[in-house]
């Protein structure tokens, strides 16, 4: 990768290279600060992690990328996970969107998430996009029919291009704009959701109602959803360890998009993306998942590539305590 | 917080247990398969707070218990596997699928004494 000195002037007057696949990520950007540290000590730590306390949960974690389920994270547990996007806009360049996620159980009822995001888009520049902090409460004890769980989330992000979820009319036009003047469109915003899980036969069913506000300007609400369904490919464990077997994985698929705002309800001029996903967990813990998900529309990014790396490691706090 | 965990330790929850829960039959009972493979779903999932052994740790109670081996059907524990005690710190488990929670019930009930002497 050649990394080449770029000011801000040159971002905002080169043209975006129509179709690239790949190129140079300028990082060296004035106005556009790169944080290249963040990344490398964020995998450092996962790699130390996993070196440091071998006592790994095996994580049972559905193939979702998007949609959430009504599965909460076990009290004392710490998951740490990456989930990553690559994408192609037509007549932009193309981009990965990346975050960096912990997520602690607090209670059986309530889980605690906080992600650092990032992006690198070709011939443009890697940016360190902000933060969000998410909390997820499940408000019915025991399990039903269907399982409600509530969810709210304040983020401060601009140029985010990980697509953890599309609101409003969220499209492909988002992704045009060079780096170094989407970043000035500081979104600080807040997200709540409803998300409804149902377990039929080893079946999971989830489906999400997203609403959206920035929280600075008089943007309407905007409105979205997500619905996945998996299943793992073998619902009974094995007598013996395995590593490739039909117990280690789960397949499903996932359909999600934006649904207007509240000045103009409905699907005009909204991106919608469907796919099948999947994921494998290792012997050790660690779950590895892949999502190859198409545009539903001119509208949409034509294709996205997801991809995530997970890690739950049991009882934290304990491992400090010995 | 104290009085839930209570609850659940001193067995409280099996009073909540429906009927027809209770007499649930476990499809995998004393199949020696079924035991290994819930042994490897219970280290897994359970044993960072009941115990690599099963004897419970600090609040965590022992599933050696007379309540878990004797008292509490298969249906019950599934029951509370499926539902957890949320109230107490016990998670539901549904996530993992009715094969493996009956397989993990074997595995427990394996441990009762007169399992082990057979």
């Amino acid at each position: 990768m050649r990394i080449v000195p770029l000011s801000c002037g040159e971002i905002a007057a080169s043209p975006p290279r129509p179709g690239a696949a790949s190129g140079n990520f300028r990082r060296n950007a004035p106005g556009v600060k790169p944080k290249g540290w963040l990344y490398p000590v964020v995998l450092s730590f996962l790699v130390a992690t996993q070196l440091l306390l071998p006592k790994a949960a095996q994580a049972q974690e559905r193939p979702y990328f998007v949609t959430y389920s009504q599965d909460m994270e076990e009290p004392g547990n710490l998951e740490l996970e990456t989930f990553n996007v690559a994408g192609n806009p037509r007549g932009g360049n193309a981009f990965i969107g990346s975050d960096i996620e912990a997520e602690y159980g607090m209670k059986t009822w309530w889980t605690t998430e906080f992600y650092l995001d990032g992006q690198a888009t070709a011939n443009d520049s890697a940016i360190f996009t902000g933060f969000r902090w998410e909390n997820r409460f499940r408000p019915w004890l025991g399990e039903h029919h269907v399982n409600p769980v509530l969810y709210a989330e304040f983020e401060d992000t601009s140029a985010d291009k990980t697509l953890r979820e599309v609101v409003g009319h969220d499209g492909a036009p988002d992704f045009l704009d060079p780096n170094g003047v989407s970043r000035l469109d500081k979104e600080r915003e807040m997200e709540l959701k409803l998300i409804l899980g149902s377990d039929v036969r080893g079946w999971n069913f989830s489906e999400n109602f997203i609403t959206e506000k920035n929280l600075q300007s008089g943007e309407p609400w905007e409105f979205g959803y997500a619905v996945g369904v998996s299943r793992p490919l073998q619902l009974a464990a094995n007598a013996h360890e395995c590593v490739l077997c039909r117990e280690k994985f789960a397949a499903g698929a996932e359909i999600y998009g934006g649904l207007g705002t509240s000045d103009g309800f409905g699907t005009r001029r909204t991106s919608h993306y469907a796919g099948p996903t999947m994921n494998w967990t290792a012997p050790n813990g660690m779950t590895i998942g892949m999502s190859p998900q198409f545009g539903l529309n001119n509208y949409s990014v034509p294709f996205l590539f997801r991809f995530s790396v997970s890690y739950e490691i049991q009882e934290v706090f304990a491992h400090f305590h010995k | 917080m104290s009085t839930t965990l209570f609850a659940t330790s001193n067995g409280a929850w099996l009073a909540k247990v429906p009927a027809r829960e209770h007499e649930r039959n476990n499809p995998y009972r004393d199949q020696p398969d079924a035991v290994l493979a819930g042994q490897r779903v219970f280290h897994d999932h359970c044993a960072h707070c009941h115990g690599e052994d099963a004897e419970g740790i600090k609040k965590h109670p022992s599933l050696r218990s007379a309540r878990v081996q004797q008292q509490a059907t298969d249906g019950d524990l599934h029951w509370l596997l499926t539902n957890g005690s949320m109230g107490s710190g016990m998670p539901s488990w549904a996530k993992l699928g009715d094969p493996q929670i009956w397989q993990v019930i074997t595995y427990l009930k394996s441990l009762h004494p007169d399992q082990v002497a057979r």
